[in-house]
């Protein structure tokens, strides 16, 4: 009985010891787009290694919910890789946007497709469903398979806002939930189309320029290449001293390494 | 002797808290997801939501139909191509199978109950879809309802061969030696005597598998294409309808869930409901279905 007491309260003395030591560290909680998320993980871990007292604790859930969770405090920071919507700042006029880096949207295609070339024009009009066959845009006589992302996905938002203008995304197109799901569709289906994060970009499928610039982090930098959307970091006025820190390390030297050796642009 | 006593009652009572405790979960589910889905009964409404056939939720439009009827044809091709295999399989263990071939069938069959549905998922994307993409058939593109039948078939397999095959071995073995020595043939004998006595269970068999082919989510993701659109044929023969891309009640929850908002969310909370409602409804009528099976027995 004795022996269970003492356990019990070394226990209990070990517990509040484990307590003040985080209490006295400050936590930062930054949450959002399952895009910038990773790369939020290497920045906090890379920020942690200079200093003790501030723990960067990074949650995903989607650039919507990065929005609406530093607008209603639920985060310090959140996360968005697309531009904050008008109708975002309507509802909260207080919030700050910091852009931490920026990643290019390719327009890729199933290997072999015979396309290399494509116009803003007809990638709206391929998306939106108003092109069927790879023939009227100079391919062969073969239906085109538009592959997307869901609705409310940031690379999706930002594809539709810098291609799509108003048009929407045909209804047809088959649906995948992540950058990785899209690039493995196309890679194994003949004659499909998607759009894909400069990040995710590998052999598997082929790279289609547009209007004549293709799709590389060089054309990217220099302005060159038209769809590039921002990663977006997103506070309710000011941030916190601890937040504001942190977002100084990202747009610091340190941090803009980390950003381009994870195959994003930095912002200068 | 009190002590004992006492001892008994105390189990009684852990076992009667375990029984309240699993219907109190599955009540607290119900009431949260119906309470998340109010604003969009109130605000879209459950007939536009039921009926309607656009699924923009950036437009503000809601309806879930081309998901239920997604849902509806992907656990009926299940049905199809895994009913048939799954008793085929539950008759040969039962049976026909000498022991030592059991051994090797039956731990297999099992087997497939514990492979994770994600694995099922990445099989059908690389292997079903490139497949099913060779049959001729103007904007087949292998992601679809067959795709998605196929994979589902074999996932609810394992379920429907184990509890039929239950459900025969437990038919009184005097009912066999009665309709051999009347001179019935095997085959006689078990579509005559056999099966029809094991019948509410093979039929419980079956409605497990509907469940779970109805709740099944990551691996349908994967190989259906989730296109919002009513599954259509796309040629002269009616069953192409099964190489239409669609989305499933389940695949517009999870896809969507991570972004959704507001009304959005809710409207995602109704399809969790309408999925609640149809799964109640098919395990009651199969509890119908299976009590009269009985009744007429007497």
């Amino acid at each position: 009985m004795h022996s269970i007491l003492k356990g019990s309260s070394l226990l209990f003395m070990l517990a509040i010891i484990g307590f003040s030591s985080t209490a006295g560290a400050t936590d930062v909680i930054v949450a959002g787009s399952t895009t910038v998320q990773p790369l939020a993980e290497l920045l906090a871990e890379g920020y942690e290694s200079f200093t003790d007292d501030v723990t960067i604790i990074v949650q995903g859930g989607g650039s919507s919910v990065g929005v609406k969770s530093a607008a209603d405090g639920t985060a310090d920071i959140g996360m968005a890789s697309r531009e904050v919507k008008t109708s975002e700042f309507e509802e909260n006029p207080g919030l700050a946007v910091h852009t931490i880096a920026r990643d290019g949207i390719a327009i890729v295609v199933h290997p072999g497709s015979g396309v290399h070339n494509l116009s803003v024009e007809q990638i709206r009009s391929i998306f939106s469903g108003e092109i069927t066959n790879w023939n009227e845009v100079g391919g062969e006589n073969t239906p085109l398979i538009v592959v997307s992302r869901e609705e409310g996905s940031g690379t999706r938002a930002a594809f539709e806002d810098m291609v799509m203008d108003d048009e929407l995304i045909c209804l047809g197109a088959i649906l995948q939930p992540s950058n990785g799901a899209v690039r493995t569709t196309v890679s194994i289906t003949p004659s499909s189309i998607a759009y894909l994060s400069f990040g995710y970009m590998d052999d598997s499928v082929a790279p289609v320029s547009i209007d004549g610039v293709g799709p590389t982090v060089a054309n990217a930098t220099n302005g060159s290449y038209p769809v590039v959307r921002p990663l977006n970091m997103i506070t309710l006025g000011q941030p916190s001293e601890a937040a504001a820190d942190w977002l100084d390390f990202i747009l610091g030297e340190d941090g803009q390494a980390i950003v381009v050796s994870e195959g994003y642009l930095p912002v200068n | 002797m009190t002590g004992k006593q006492r001892l008994e009652s105390v189990v009684k009572y852990i076992l009667l808290f375990s029984a309240l405790m699993s219907i109190l979960i599955v009540v607290m589910i119900g009431i949260f997801t119906f309470r998340e889905a109010i604003p969009a009964f109130r605000d879209i409404g459950i007939i536009k939501l039921l009926t309607g056939t656009v699924w923009r939720p950036g437009q503000g439009q809601y309806g879930i139909l081309a998901m239920i009827a997604g849902s509806g044809l992907v656990t009926l091709g299940a049905v199809v191509i895994g009913v048939p295999l799954a008793l085929g399989c539950a008759i040969f263990l039962s049976e026909i199978a000498p022991p030592a071939v059991r051994s090797i069938v039956r731990p297999s069959i099992e087997l497939l109950a514990g492979i994770p549905s994600v694995v099922y998922g990445l099989f059908g994307m690389v292997v079903i879809v490139p497949l099913v993409r060779n049959i001729d058939v103007p904007g087949n593109t292998g992601f679809g309802l067959l795709s998605a039948s196929i994979v589902l078939a074999v996932m609810i397999l394992p379920t429907i061969s184990s509890v039929s095959e239950y459900a025969i071995r437990s038919v009184p073995k005097r009912f066999r030696e009665g309709s051999l020595a009347l001179g019935a043939t095997k085959w006689e004998t078990l579509t005559k005597v056999i099966l029809p006595g094991a019948k509410s269970g093979v039929m419980s068999a079956i409605i497990l598998g509907l469940g779970r082919a109805l709740g099944e989510t990551i691996a349908m993701i994967m190989v259906i294409g989730n296109s919002v659109i009513i599954p259509f044929a796309s040629s002269d023969n009616p069953l192409s309808i099964f190489l239409s891309r669609a989305r499933t009640l389940t695949g517009n929850i999870a896809v969507e869930i991570n972004y959704a908002t507001g009304l959005h969310e809710s409207a995602l909370f109704a399809t969790g409901v309408v999925l609640f409602a149809l799964i109640m409804i098919m395990n009651s009528s199969a509890r119908m279905l299976i009590g009269r099976g009985k009744w007429e027995k007497k």
